[in-house]
């Protein structure tokens, strides 16, 4: 069969129609899902299909009792959708922005992530949230923020951060069959990427990273976006005669510690690249992992590439110094292997 | 209007046994026998009871941290909760969750809940998974006046009437909200007229009165459950105990809770309607009041005899399946 290419919007889209289609009890919830839902009436409907068309086609194929609209209520319905996750749905709901957290963490931090253990194990909240994740849009400090590891360090709560088409599809198909809540988290400049994606429905199962850059000097360990940052770092030092082997760690909770410390075993240094800030972070997370489990195997000091301590800037020009780069990784990498 | 003779027994028996599990509760505690704080609901039987007459395992209700009462009402054991609330393995969540946290989803019970306004928006969910889910089933949220000033309030309400889930808010209106008086945490005289502005009714009830919570709370459910969408229901009640076992009440008129107590009890009130119109009489009462302080007794030794929890247990049902990393 031909390779089939598809954008990673089209591969979540394309995620949501075969979870919905095999499983009756999975609905979609959030802004402007259905677009126009309410609207049918007047010949108005699908018109946007989530703010970036995610969830186009669901309401003519699934209609509005399983693709609900609702109001600008994060708190409301991210709490109904957990409430709905403990009773008997699957809900997918989309937080438009991770940055809109700050009006409806309660559900998540004190509900979803903790029913389960607080009743003794008497419910399952099989809830997913979807959500827009990183900088790169010129959106400015409220419509940014990687706040993955904010998730991470919640017990309860699964988080995933794809980082290309193939594994924004397996990811969410094993996400919404997960009996646990997962955050699964879009980097949002990856969207109109394109890569290679089976049409049948697959899973990429959680708890795994997966090495997409075979190298056996220097171990390079990202996430989301940041994967292809990596990536073009290893192609200048690969120019040097540097070959580093690459880490897709995009399950962080639960965390693949086997395969991030097996490539630590071949390369014996690391650089750690992540577009949030680097305090309390999944970069200074996954450093002390390697110290902590993996302090035998390093040959070098771990170094971490990481945005600053800052707001995400609006100013193109900020904006870019704002991100990780290529450059500061090959830089890292250089640091890594001085010995 | 009078219930069935059985109805009304089992109506007396929850709130008795709510009562008298309250007042033991206040007991062990004050004596240093049960872990952790407490908040009793003793004074607000007639909202439990009235309301989860209506409802059965398939209708699911949504508590708060004052929360026995409902989980009682549900039909939750009575052994499985006390031995929960005293931190022990046959514990109805195995001693995981404690007073804030009692639950039995099995029976609709989707758990008392530490955050004020933090169980409003999981009844609205169980609403709509009964909607989609085709199961013909309701759901409550009960809370209490304190959280009807909380955000997840009115997006809850706003949603459910948006939406037309079949959900029912009952704000239990005792006229605190931990130590801060209704009248000054609040510019409304009655809290239901919040149902206004988000296009459902609201009801004033009286929480001391079974009757009256039964009737309005038979009526909100029905419409509930005939897809007419949700209800706000504001039961005025009381509670005789403060905020917390140990909470000094210097907030409170010394005779305030006395008064309630005499004029206003639920149990009383109930007695002597049913007494009077002639539906019951005072030796039925007495039988059931007999029978609840043995199971509540019971309950009690079940508890103590029960053992703690295994260490071992600390990490079971953080998740349903998780992958453990490698031993270091």
């Amino acid at each position: 069969m031909a390779e089939r290419t598809l954008t990673f919007v089209q591969a979540i889209n394309e995620a949501l129609h075969q979870a919905m289609e095999r499983d009756p009890t999975v609905v979609v919830i959030g802004e402007d899902v259905a677009g126009g839902g309410g609207r049918a009436a007047q010949g108005i409907e699908d018109a946007w299909g989530g703010i970036m068309g995610a969830t186009r086609g669901l309401i003519g194929r699934f209609g509005a009792a399983r693709v609900i609209d609702t109001p600008i209520s994060e708190a409301g319905f991210i709490g109904m959708a957990v409430g709905a996750a403990a009773t008997g749905l699957r809900p997918v709901a989309e937080l438009m922005f991770m940055d809109f957290l700050g009006v409806c963490l309660d559900p998540l931090l004190n509900q979803a992530a903790k029913l389960r253990y607080m009743f003794g194990g008497k419910a399952r909240v099989p809830l997913v949230v979807r959500t827009l994740i990183g900088a790169g849009l010129r959106s400015a400090a409220q419509h940014s923020q990687s706040l993955h590891a904010f998730t991470t360090a919640i017990p309860g709560l699964k988080t995933v951060v794809p980082s290309n088409p193939h594994d924004a599809k397996g990811l969410l198909l094993a996400a919404i069959a997960d009996d646990d809540p997962v955050v699964f988290c879009e980097p949002k400049t990856l969207y109109f990427t394109t890569g290679e994606v089976p049409a049948e429905p697959y899973t990429v199962p959680l708890g795994t990273a997966a090495v997409v850059r075979p190298g056996g000097a220097v171990t390079i360990w990202a996430v989301g976006r940041m994967v292809a940052v990596a990536l073009a770092a290893a192609e200048t030092l690969a120019a040097e005669g540097v070959e580093a082997e690459v880490v897709d760690v995009r399950s962080l909770s639960p965390l693949d510690e086997a395969t991030l410390l097996a490539s630590l075993a071949r390369t014996g240094h690391l650089v750690v690249v992540d577009e949030a800030p680097p305090r309390c972070g999944l970069a200074a997370d996954l450093a002390a992992l390697a110290v902590d489990r993996g302090f035998d195997l390093l040959r070098g000091p771990v170094k971490r590439v990481t945005a600053p301590h800052a707001p995400v800037p609006f100013s193109p020009v900020l904006e870019d110094a704002y991100v990780p780069s290529p450059a500061q990784v090959v830089a890292a990498a250089h640091a890594a292997l001085e010995t | 209007m009078s219930l069935p003779r059985a109805r009304l027994l089992d109506g007396y028996r929850t709130m008795r046994t709510i009562r008298a599990f309250e007042q033991t509760l206040n007991e062990l505690s004050l004596a240093g026998r049960v872990p952790g704080f407490l908040h009793l609901c003793a004074g607000e039987e007639a909202v439990a009871a009235g309301v989860c007459a209506h409802l059965g395992p398939a209708d699911a209700v949504a508590s708060t941290h004052r929360g026995h009462g409902h989980a009682i009402a549900k039909g939750v054991d009575l052994d499985a909760m006390m031995a929960e609330l005293f931190g022990r393995r046959d514990g109805i969540c195995h001693g995981k969750g404690g007073s804030m946290h009692v639950a039995d989803t099995e029976k609709g019970m989707l758990g008392a809940n530490g955050i004020v306004g933090g169980g409003i928006p999981l009844a609205v969910g169980a609403a709509l998974s009964a909607k989609v889910l085709r199961t013909g089933g309701v759901a409550v949220a009960f809370f209490g006046d304190g959280a009807a000033n909380q955000g997840l309030f009115h997006e809850s309400l706003n949603l459910a009437a948006v939406l037309a889930l079949p959900v029912v808010f009952v704000l239990e209106n005792n006229g605190y909200g931990e130590a801060t008086p209704v009248e000054y945490h609040a510019r409304v005289r009655d809290l239901a007229v919040r149902a206004a502005g988000y296009g459902m009714p609201g009801a004033v009830v009286d929480g001391m009165d079974f009757f009256a919570v039964h009737a309005a709370a038979g009526e909100a459910i029905l419409r509930a459950r005939r897809g007419e969408g949700p209800t706000l229901l504001e039961c005025k009640t009381y509670r005789y105990f403060g905020h917390y076992v140990g909470d000094p009440l210097t907030y409170r008129p010394k005779d305030e809770a006395e008064r309630m107590r005499a004029e206003r009890d639920p149990l009383d009130l109930f007695e002597r309607r049913v007494v009077a119109e002639g539906w019951l009489a005072t030796g039925d009462l007495r039988r059931v009041d007999d029978e609840v302080a043995a199971a509540v007794a019971a309950a009690v030794r079940h508890a103590e005899a029960s053992p703690p929890p295994d260490p071992a247990d600390l990490m079971r049902d953080v998740y349903v399946d998780y992958p453990r990393p490698p031993e270091s």
